[in-house]
């Protein structure tokens, strides 16, 4: 991996460790993560099943603390902060994709794209003047009244990612966005994160499986056992396949 | 997001409105019974001062005096006038050889205080003539009708004016129906002169029930009532006394309460469990919900406030069903034996309970969305 200025580092992990359980049932999900995320980037988090992936991006979202070493999301040591500073962290820095997109079901997709401002207090009639912009640029302003169950797994898929985008947070992370969608589509989507996130130099972290969508990414992080074993290219890491 | 999912959305009404029904019913019946209880004394309206023998706890527990006690409370400063008054019950026989037990007034011959305020046909002063009765209009049309068979089907003719019926082997021509609360019991009432009441009753050396008074203008109630008491050594207490006697003694001395409060607690727990797990059920389903808020930067708080309003938005929609129906079970039945009384009081009452259940279960929920990991969303 490239060497990355100071300046553009958006998460910066040296020796994370996580356990779940403790005793015999202890098990170590993270066993020494060192990863830098540049912003800008589009860096994908890649392994088999239980090595670690989903432990360390809700470490890196501030969603789970980890036990030793240290996070440093924009300068922010995220151990170092307390439930309610974290809380206001991500409202203020973080954006979610899902895999199963985790729309409200009772809301209509402009009122689930608001709530990120919501939470943090905007009032009603900006945030929803907002979400309707970033409804436009995700091409849903059309059906910004329709319910999730009215629209398709790549137009929630959309929703999602116009939701994660509203607040203009520094930081995505994506769990498996492509996974519940079919080729095409993920395709699709891929296109329209690298293209709207990237573009307001938002740092993008996507964990997945799914090989078709690694040349979406700058680099790539191969995860095992709790460990990252390399952070490459997608170019590089095809030749060395 | 509770109104999404409209089973559950429903379940928990349908609970919680059952729930506050069931308890302003069984209130509202309670109330209208006790009330009863009272109903011949609200229905006497004009003496403010009862006197009766000291051991005497409620209206229907008659210990009869001598008829010399009257002079004496008449006797006492302060008291304007008293009249007496007979109340007892006697066996009425009906034309088909039935009895029927009823409730006998005698008012004061001269006077007739404590007659029915409501005259519905005849008039008060008919009772003067010679076996007059005037007779209520429920016992009239119902306990006390002629039943008889036309053409293979029971016909029940109400009792009318210049009908005679037969109270304890005596003679009584009716000349007046009227309207009166219903009582306790629910016995017709059957109202006539004291004179004449004393004579339809077994003979007895005592048969004065209730002495009725008055003070005079300017005089103290609670004073002249002491002053009688002091002097005569009966009891005397104002109407509103004796019907918060009467309404105690029902209150403390019968199993009513607790009947009434058993029911009330069953529909309370029907309506928390019910509305409850419902209410639980919504919650753990829509963790992922609550974990994605959770982890946009939603703070607790924020999420007890869509918690608490969205119990409380469904507390005063099934708080709103609940009363309004057992109000209108009540407005449809007003003229049946069901007693039925919405007092604000159980407005109130009714909304504590429905607040109660909203909090009892949606504090499982809170506490479990309060202790939920953000960590969750990612989890599929």
């Amino acid at each position: 991996m490239e060497k990355i200025e100071n300046n553009r580092i958006a998460v910066s992990c040296s020796g994370v460790t996580k356990t779940y359980g403790k005793g015999e049932t202890a098990v170590q999900a993270l066993r020494g993560i060192d990863l830098v995320v540049p912003r800008g980037k589009l860096t994908m988090l890649v392994g088999p099943s239980g090595c670690g992936k989903t432990t360390l991006i809700s470490v890196i979202a501030g969603i789970l603390y980890h036990d030793q070493g240290q996070c440093i999301v924009f300068d922010e040591n995220l151990k170092g902060l307390s439930e309610e500073d974290r809380t206001d962290f991500r409202a203020y820095n973080i954006g979610f994709v899902f895999q199963a997109f985790n729309l409200l079901p009772t809301l209509d997709i402009k009122e689930n794209v608001a709530i990120p401002l919501l939470i943090r207090g905007i009032c009603r009639k900006a945030a929803f003047e907002t979400a309707a912009v970033i409804l436009e640029q995700v091409g849903l302003k059309e059906r910004m009244h329709s319910l999730p169950a009215q629209l398709s797994g790549g137009q929630q898929q959309r929703v999602a990612i116009a939701r994660s985008l509203v607040h203009n947070p520094r930081l995505i992370v994506c769990d498996e966005p492509t996974s519940s969608l079919d080729h095409e589509t993920g395709q699709k989507i891929m296109v329209l994160l690298r293209q709207v996130a990237l573009s307001q130099d938002c740092a993008l972290i996507v964990v997945t499986h799914d090989a078709r969508i690694f040349g979406f990414a700058d680099y790539i992080a191969q995860m095992d056992d709790g460990h990252i074993i390399s952070v490459d290219s997608p170019d590089k890491m095809k030749e060395k396949v | 997001m509770l109104t999404g999912d409209r089973a559950k959305y429903f379940g928990i009404l349908v609970g919680l409105t059952f729930s506050s029904l069931l308890i302003t019913m069984q209130i509202s019946v309670f109330a209208g019974i006790m009330s009863r209880t009272f109903g011949f004394i609200t229905d006497i309206g004009l003496p403010q001062i009862w006197v009766m023998d000291p051991k005497v706890q409620f209206i229907d527990d008659v210990k009869p005096m001598q008829d010399t006690e009257l002079y004496r409370v008449r006797s006492v400063g302060g008291v304007a006038w008293a009249e007496p008054l007979y109340k007892g019950i006697l066996k009425v026989r009906l034309q088909n050889g039935n009895f029927q037990s009823c409730n006998v007034l005698g008012l004061d011959d001269t006077t007739l205080i404590g007659g029915p305020s409501r005259m519905i046909e005849g008039n008060l002063s008919s009772l003067r003539r010679a076996d007059a009765v005037i007779v209520d209009e429920v016992g009239a049309k119902g306990k006390l009708a002629h039943t008889m068979t036309v053409n293979g089907q029971n016909v029940s003719i109400p009792l009318k004016i210049g009908d005679s019926i037969e109270i304890n082997d005596h003679r009584a021509i009716v000349v007046g129906i009227c309207k009166v609360s219903r009582t306790f019991q629910s016995q017709p009432v059957i109202y006539t002169t004291y004179s004449r009441a004393t004579t339809f009753a077994p003979r007895e050396r005592k048969l004065l029930s209730f002495i009725l008074a008055t003070p005079k203008p300017g005089e103290n109630l609670n004073e002249v009532c002491q002053r009688i008491t002091r002097v005569t050594g009966l009891l005397a207490v104002s109407s509103y006394g004796f019907k918060y006697r009467t309404l105690m003694y029902f209150l403390t001395s019968t199993g009513l309460p607790i009947n009434f409060g058993i029911a009330v607690f069953f529909s309370f727990m029907v309506g928390t469990i019910i509305s409850g797990m419902t209410f639980y059920n919504f919650t753990m389903e829509n963790m992922r919900y609550f974990g994605t808020l959770k982890a946009m930067g939603a703070k607790n708080r924020l999420l007890l406030r869509m918690i608490a309003i969205e119990a409380l938005l469904v507390g005063l929609i099934s708080y709103c069903m609940g009363v309004g129906g057992a109000a209108f079970v009540g407005f449809i039945f007003r003229n049946t034996e069901m007693a039925f009384l919405l007092l604000p009081h159980t407005l109130i009452v009714i909304a504590v309970v429905v607040t109660s259940i909203c909090i009892l279960t949606s504090s499982l929920c809170i506490y479990q969305v309060m202790k939920l990991e953000p960590a969750i969303v990612f989890k599929t």
